[in-house]
């Protein structure tokens, strides 16, 4: 078996694979930015006290992590025409899954973040005479937040791979756009492995970068 | 919106109620169906399991070795390839892929290839917990076992990776967990598994409701049963002092 290397092209860039790069990068974004806004009202929710705004957080965060990722893209596609009252597209299906997805995981990451500063820095900020949202966002969340960031990173790696799972509704995402023209070039073999190659240099990139984050906060 | 449960009984093969939702015969309904799927989505994720685990134990020890910088730079190169290409891609690499390039894995069943597949993708997060559950271990430990006269296989065999192993159990359950919902992969290179299940029968029967809620809560029950389970294998295995409970009690 020879390898077509003359399949790893320009042209197969432009065509095939940038757009769907694309996609996967956009989704990535989105996801994380809107997944960290609405996993951290679930946090606060979870730490408010309140035991029924507790208790709906505990509920969503648990039922997201306990049901396939495939399940909730396909869930979210066959819901949301229903929900809409008119169809929607594969992309955008899939950008408000990732978005709910996400949301449990960072979540759990924000809400680990919040409880790892000492108490007593919260106390120091009441005797101040800091309200409880001052407190939050000048003394908390500046900490929690340089804290989660190497475990940030590693959950961003995470999701930017399992943004392949689009697959399952037909989105194009970057390893869509390997599959398509491994299919329409007759290349299969070339295809997958070019998609590999692609996925595990930013992957890789992204891990090293969240490992340099790891050890500046150690020291 | 009305769910209509009847569609279970109902016959994969055409339109009627097939009696007693069990079909006699090589009528299958689609109840029968979904508990075949689930015994695949089963299948491949013990599979993957006892792969990932073996390998696991092994690449994670190896990269403990520091006096071995090349064993462990291996060990090392394992565990990136692995956990930075996406599963769906791996999944493909092994059964579009790696036959071309080794013709014996021709004749090997295609849920095989899926459960090597998701196997090697686990083994390499299971590394990093073997990893990190022997470096929590307090350096005394070795040392001590060393000074009895064990030799460094025997001190890893006897004293460490026992006690490493208790304390990753929490760790290693929610991975056996994890490899159940990950085994949903399989759809793409068409195991008949539930997730493949749902996305056929959806489109079968178009009563995607009912089947997405009974698939959900298949995989739902299975990561809760595979919970319990390693919950009572770590209860049984318990050694007073070491572990996780221990420590939180202390």
């Amino acid at each position: 078996m020879e390898l077509d290397l003359s399949f790893f092209s320009m042209d197969l860039m432009r065509r095939y694979v940038l757009g769907g790069l694309w996609f996967s990068v956009q989704l990535t974004v989105v996801a994380t930015l809107g997944g960290l806004l609405l996993g951290s009202g679930l946090a606060l929710m979870r730490i408010s006290g309140q035991p029924l705004l507790a208790a709906a957080a505990s509920v969503y965060v648990n039922v997201m992590r306990s049901v396939p990722l495939v399940m909730v893209i396909l869930w979210f596609f066959l819901l949301m025409p229903f929900a809409l009252g008119r169809p929607i597209g594969a992309e955008w299906s899939a950008t408000v899954t990732f978005i709910a997805f996400e949301a449990a995981f960072f979540c759990e990451i924000v809400r680990a973040g919040i409880q790892a500063i000492p108490r007593g820095q919260l106390q120091a900020g009441m005797a101040l005479g800091m309200s409880r949202a001052q407190n939050l966002r000048l003394v908390i969340l500046p900490q929690a937040l340089r804290h989660m960031l190497p475990v940030l990173v590693t959950q961003v790696i995470v999701l930017f791979q399992d943004t392949s799972l689009v697959y399952a509704i037909g989105a194009y995402d970057l390893l869509k756009g390997f599959d398509v023209a491994g299919k329409i070039l007759g290349r299969p073999i070339e295809a997958y492995l070019g998609a590999a190659v692609v996925y595990f240099v930013i992957c890789y990139s992204l891990s090293q970068l969240a490992m340099r984050l790891h050890a500046r906060r150690l020291t | 919106m009305n769910l209509d449960w009847d569609i279970f009984c109902r016959s994969t093969t055409g339109v009627d109620r097939v009696t007693g939702c069990f079909g006699q015969g090589g009528e299958l309904s689609y109840l029968q169906w979904l508990i075949s799927a689930w015994g695949w989505t089963a299948t491949v994720a013990v599979l993957g399991f006892t792969v990932a685990l073996f390998i696991g134990i092994i690449v994670g020890t190896l990269r403990t070795l520091d006096a071995r910088p090349w064993v462990s730079g291996v060990a090392t190169a394992w565990v990136e390839l692995f956990r930075n290409v996406p599963l769906l891609v791996q999944v493909f690499l092994w059964y579009h892929v790696a036959p071309v390039f080794v013709p014996v894995l021709k004749a090997v069943p295609s849920w095989l290839l899926v459960s090597v597949a998701l196997g090697l993708f686990t083994s390499a997060r299971i590394a990093e917990q073997v990893r990190s559950g022997i470096q929590s271990l307090p350096r005394g430990q070795r040392q001590a076992a060393l000074a009895l006269g064990l030799s460094d296989t025997q001190a890893y065999r006897r004293v460490i990776l026992p006690v490493a192993l208790r304390v990753m159990m929490p760790a290693l359950t929610s991975e056996a967990m994890s490899i159940v919902k990950n085994s949903s992969v399989a759809f793409a290179v068409s195991i008949a598994e539930l997730t493949q299940f749902a996305m056929q029968a959806q489109e079968e029967t178009a009563r995607g409701i009912e089947i997405y809620l009974a698939v959900t809560l298949l995989y739902a029950l299975t990561a809760f049963a595979v919970n319990r389970l390693l919950a009572v294998v770590e209860s049984r295995m318990r050694v007073p002092g070491i572990g996780a409970v221990a420590r939180q009690e202390a």
